[in-house]
C-alpha cells in the first residue's frame, strides 16, 4: 500500500531556508556534514554486519536515510544546548561528536562503550557532548526534553539573574506522537515558556504501521502543536542544507523567545525497523522514491556544483570514513567486556551493601566532566 | 486466543502491530485474516489510552485480549492496569467486573537493556485483584490462556519470547489448566525446587545436574503466581524437608520472597534448612551479554543453593 503521507514529502510547500541562505555555508562546513553523514552511514553500514556476526544483541535500529536530521538539527544548535533522543540514537551519538570507537564498543556491550556496554544501542550518553541519552520507551524523552530545558532556563534566570540563552532539542519518531506523554510534555512547555524544540523525525512509519493508520491529521502534524500554543513548522529533512537553515532560524527565535516549538521533519529510513523486520508493509517503489532524494548524494552533487571539492577530493573524504569505522570497529573488538564488579557499579552514586558507587566511563575522563561520586 | 474468539464474539485482541504485522513476535499470525480488523485491532503506540479503552469496555461485557509487545511497556500504562482494572469490581461494591486478558513478552535475556527487560511478575503480584500466570511451555500456554480468557477477573498472562521457538504437544482439542494448580515437572526426595515461567527450564537443568551427584530434586511449576498452589508446594516440602525458590524477577518483595516466607511459616519443622532463593541479581538489567547471563537466574547458582539446603556443599 502507497503511503500516502510520504508522498506528498518532497512537495515544494515544506518549509525552505529564510534567513540563511545555501551559498552563504563556508565550504569547510559543507565538507563537515559530508563527512558527518558519511560517518553515520558508514557506522551504520558495519552495526548491521557486526549484528549479523552476532558482535551485537538486543534490537538495533539504524539511521541509514536520515542522516541530514541530525546533522543538520546539530549544526543548528550551540555545543552547550542539550539534545535527547529516542532509541535510534547512533546518529545523533555521532552528529553531536561521540567517537565512533565509544559509540561502537557501546554496541559490542564492551567496557570501552560509552556506558560501559551497560545501555547498548537504544541508551547512548554522552554528557561531555550533551546528549542526554537515547530512551528505548517511545516517548519517554519528550517529558525529560522539557525538563532539559525547565533547568537551563531555572539555571540562566532564576541562578545566575540572567537571561534564558539555551534550546534544548528533544527528537521523537512519529510513533511518539501518539503517547501521552509527549502531550503532556508539549502542554508543560507551552504553559511554563520553555526553550525546547520538539523535532519529529517523521519516516513514516513506527514498526510496521504507516503513520496514517495510527495518527489522527497525520497529513498535517503541525496542528498537534498549535493546541499547545507553540509554532510549528515542517521541513524537508532529506537535504541537510535546507534541514540546517531552516532549524538555526527556528533556534535563534526560540532562544530569543523561550517559546517551545514542533517540527514536522520530513525523512525516511532506508532500512527496516529494527534487523529483524522484512519490510513487508510498503512497497520497493517507495523506497526507490527516497533513495533518489538520498541526502549523502544530494549534498554530494551540491559541493561539486559549487565547486568546493573535486571529485578526488571527495573520494578522499569517502576513504576517510572507511578507515575511521574500520578503526572504530577494530578499537571496540579489542575492548574488553565488562568485568563482573560493574553490575553492582553505577546503580547508586552512594556505596552501601552491595553496590560499589559510581565512576566516569573511560570516554570522559580525560574531558572534564565531573563525577557524580 | 482463536479457538476462544470463535466461541465467543465478545472477544477481540488488540495492541501494537497485532493485525497486519502478525504481532511483533508473531503471535498473532494469521488472525486478522480470520476474524478481521474490528476484532483484531493494530492499536498506535498509546499503551495508556488502549488499555483504558479496553477496560471501559470490559465494564460493559465485552472480553478483551490486550497485547502488550513487552510487559515492559506495561509501565506506561500503570494507572489503567493496576488502579482500574483489579479494583473495579471492589470500588463498585460488586456491580463491575473486569473480564480482560493483559499478556505479551516478559523478562530480560536478550540484551534489550534495563528498560526493556522488565520482569513484571515481581512488580505486579503485590496487587489484590488480579491474577498472574507464567507458562512455561506451550501445553500449558494454551490451557492457562483458555482459563484467562474465560476468567470473570483480569489475568496478566506473561509469556516469554525466549520460550516462543521451544516445541512441545500441544492437542488440538479443548483443554483448560486451572489457575492456582501448580505441575510437579519432576519428582523427587531431597529437595523442591518451586518456579514458574522461564526459569523452570533452568531448574529442570540443574535437577538434571543435581540427579547425577546422587542429589533427587522435585520441580514444581507454579503456572499461576496469583493464586500460588500452596498444597502442592507444602506438600512437598514436607517430603523433602528443603526448599529452593527460583524467580526471574529481583529479590525484594518479590514473588519469591513470599514463597520462601508462606514455606517458613508452615512448614517450619519440616525444613532442615532456611529456604533459599535465586534471583536476578539486584540491579537493572545491563546490556552486556556476559552481565546479563550473569545477572539472570541459571543451572549454577540454583546447583549451589540445593547444594547448601542439603548440606552436600
Ligand atoms: C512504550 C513503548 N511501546 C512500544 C515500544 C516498541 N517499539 C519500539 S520502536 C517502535 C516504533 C516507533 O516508531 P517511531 O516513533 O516512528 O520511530 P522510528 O522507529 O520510526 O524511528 C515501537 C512500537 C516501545 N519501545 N515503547
Ligand atoms: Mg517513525
Amino acid at each position: 500500500m502507497p503511503n500516502a503521507t510520504l508522498a506528498s514529502n518532497l512537495a515544494s510547500h515544506l518549509v525552505k531556508s529564510a534567513s540563511v541562505t545555501r551559498t552563504e555555508i563556508p565550504g569547510t562546513t559543507l565538507l563537515k556534514w559530508f563527512y558527518d553523514m558519511a560517518l553515520i552511514r558508514e557506522f551504520e553500514v558495519r552495526c548491521m554486519q557486526a549484528y549479523q556476526d552476532k558482535k551485537i544483541g538486543g534490537f538495533c535500529h539504524v539511521y541509514i536515510g536520515q542522516e541530514a536530521v541530525a546533522v543538520g538539527c546539530v549544526a543548528a544548535l550551540e555545543h552547550r544546548d542539550p539534545i535527547v533522543t529516542a532509541y535510534r540514537d547512533h546518529g545523533h551519538a555521532l552528529a553531536r561528536g561521540m567517537h565512533p570507537k565509544h559509540c561502537m564498543a557501546e554496541m559490542f556491550g564492551r567496557i570501552g562503550g560509552c556506558a560501559k556496554g551497560k545501555g547498548g544501542s537504544m541508551h547512548m550518553f554522552d554528557k561531555a557532548n550533551n546528549l542526554y541519552g537515547g530512551h528505548g520507551i517511545v516517548g519517554a524523552q519528550c517529558p525529560l526534553g522539557a525538563g532539559l530545558a525547565f533547568a537551563t532556563k531555572y539555571e540562566d534566570e532564576v541562578i545566575k539573574g540572567g537571561k534564558s540563552d539555551r534550546v534544548t532539542m528533544c527528537f521523537l519518531g512519529d510513533g511518539a506522537l501518539n503517547q501521552g506523554a509527549l502531550h503532556e510534555a508539549k502542554n508543560l512547555a507551552g504553559l511554563l515558556d520553555l526553550p525546547v524544540i520538539f523535532v519529529v523525525e517523521n519516516n513514516g512509519y513506527s514498526m510496521g504501521t504507516a503513520i496514517e493508520r495510527g495518527t489522527t491529521m497525520a497529513h498535517k502534524i503541525i496542528t498537534k502543536a498549535m493546541g499547545y500554543g507553540m509554532e510549528g513548522i515542517e521541513v524537508d529533512g532529506m537535504d541537510v542544507l535546507n534541514v540546517y537553515a531552516s532549524m538555526k532560524d527556528l533556534c535563534d527565535r526560540v532562544r530569543a523567545t523561550s517559546r517551545p516549538a514542533f517540527v514536522d521533519m520530513r525523512t525516511y529510513r532506508y532500512k527496516g525497523h529494527s534487523m529483524s523486520d522484512p519490510r513487508k508493509y510498503r512497497g520497493r517503489e517507495e523506497e526507490e522514491q527516497y533513495e533518489a532524494e538520498d541526502p549523502i548524494g544530494k549534498l554530494q552533487k551540491f559541493i561539486k556544483d559549487r565547486k568546493v571539492a573535486t571529485a578526488a577530493e571527495i573520494e578522499t573524504i569517502v576513504d576517510r570514513v572507511k578507515v575511521d569505522v574500520r578503526d572504530a570497529v577494530a578499537w571496540a573488538d579489542a575492548s574488553p567486556a565488562p568485568g563482573l564488579e560493574e553490575l553492582y557499579h553505577d546503580v547508586y552514586v552512594e556505596k552501601w551493601g552491595p553496590y560499589t558507587g559510581t565512576s566516569l566511563p573511560e570516554m570522559l575522563r580525560e574531558s572534564g566532566v565531573r563525577s557524580q561520586e | 486466543m482463536s479457538e476462544e474468539m470463535r466461541r465467543d464474539a465478545r472477544i477481540y485482541l488488540l495492541g501494537e502491530e497485532v493485525a497486519q504485522y502478525n504481532g511483533a513476535y508473531k503471535v498473532s499470525r494469521g488472525m486478522l485474516d480470520e476474524f478481521g480488523p474490528r476484532r483484531v485491532i493494530d492499536m498506535p503506540i498509546s499503551e495508556s489510552g488502549f488499555a483504558g479503552m479496553a477496560i471501559g469496555s470490559a465494564m460493559m461485557g465485552l472480553r478483551p485480549i490486550v497485547e502488550f509487545m513487552s510487559w515492559s511497556f506495561s509501565l506506561v500504562a500503570a494507572d489503567p492496569i493496576l488502579n482500574n482494572a483489579p479494583k473495579m469490581l471492589y470500588m463498585s461494591g460488586g456491580q463491575f467486573g473486569c473480564p480482560i486478558v493483559f499478556r505479551g513478552n516478559d523478562g530480560a535475556g536478550g540484551q534489550l537493556g534495563s528498560t526493556h527487560s522488565w520482569c513484571v511478575e515481581g512488580l505486579y503480584s503485590n496487587v489484590p485483584g488480579l491474577k498472574i500466570a507464567i507458562p512455561s511451555n506451550p501445553y500449558d500456554a494454551k490451557g492457562l490462556m483458555k482459563t484467562a480468557i474465560r476468567d470473570d477477573d483480569p489475568v496478566f498472562f506473561l509469556e516469554s519470547e525466549r520460550l516462543l521457538s521451544i516445541k512441545g504437544e500441544v492437542p488440538e482439542e479443548e483443554y483448560t489448566i486451572p489457575f492456582g494448580k501448580a505441575a510437579i515437572r519432576r519428582e523427587g526426595t531431597d529437595c523442591t525446587i518451586v518456579s514458574w515461567g522461564r526459569p523452570v527450564h533452568f531448574a529442570m537443568e540443574a535437577a538434571e545436574t543435581l540427579a547425577k551427584e546422587g542429589i533427587s530434586c522435585e520441580v514444581i511449576d507454579g503456572r499461576t503466581i496469583r493464586p500460588m498452589d500452596w498444597t502442592t508446594i507444602f506438600a512437598s516440602v514436607r517430603k523433602t524437608n528443603a526448599c529452593v525458590v527460583v524467580d526471574q524477577s529481583w529479590s525484594f518483595a518479590s514473588p519469591g520472597s513470599e514463597v520462601a516466607a508462606q514455606v517458613s511459616e508452615h512448614c517450619f519443622d519440616d525444613l532442615d534448612h532456611p529456604v533459599l532463593r535465586v534471583h536476578s541479581d539486584d540491579v537493572p538489567a545491563p546490556y552486556a551479554q556476559n552481565l546479563e547471563q550473569e545477572m539472570l537466574p541459571n543451572p549454577r547458582k540454583i546447583i549451589a543453593a540445593v547444594k547448601k539446603v542439603t548440606y552436600r556443599a
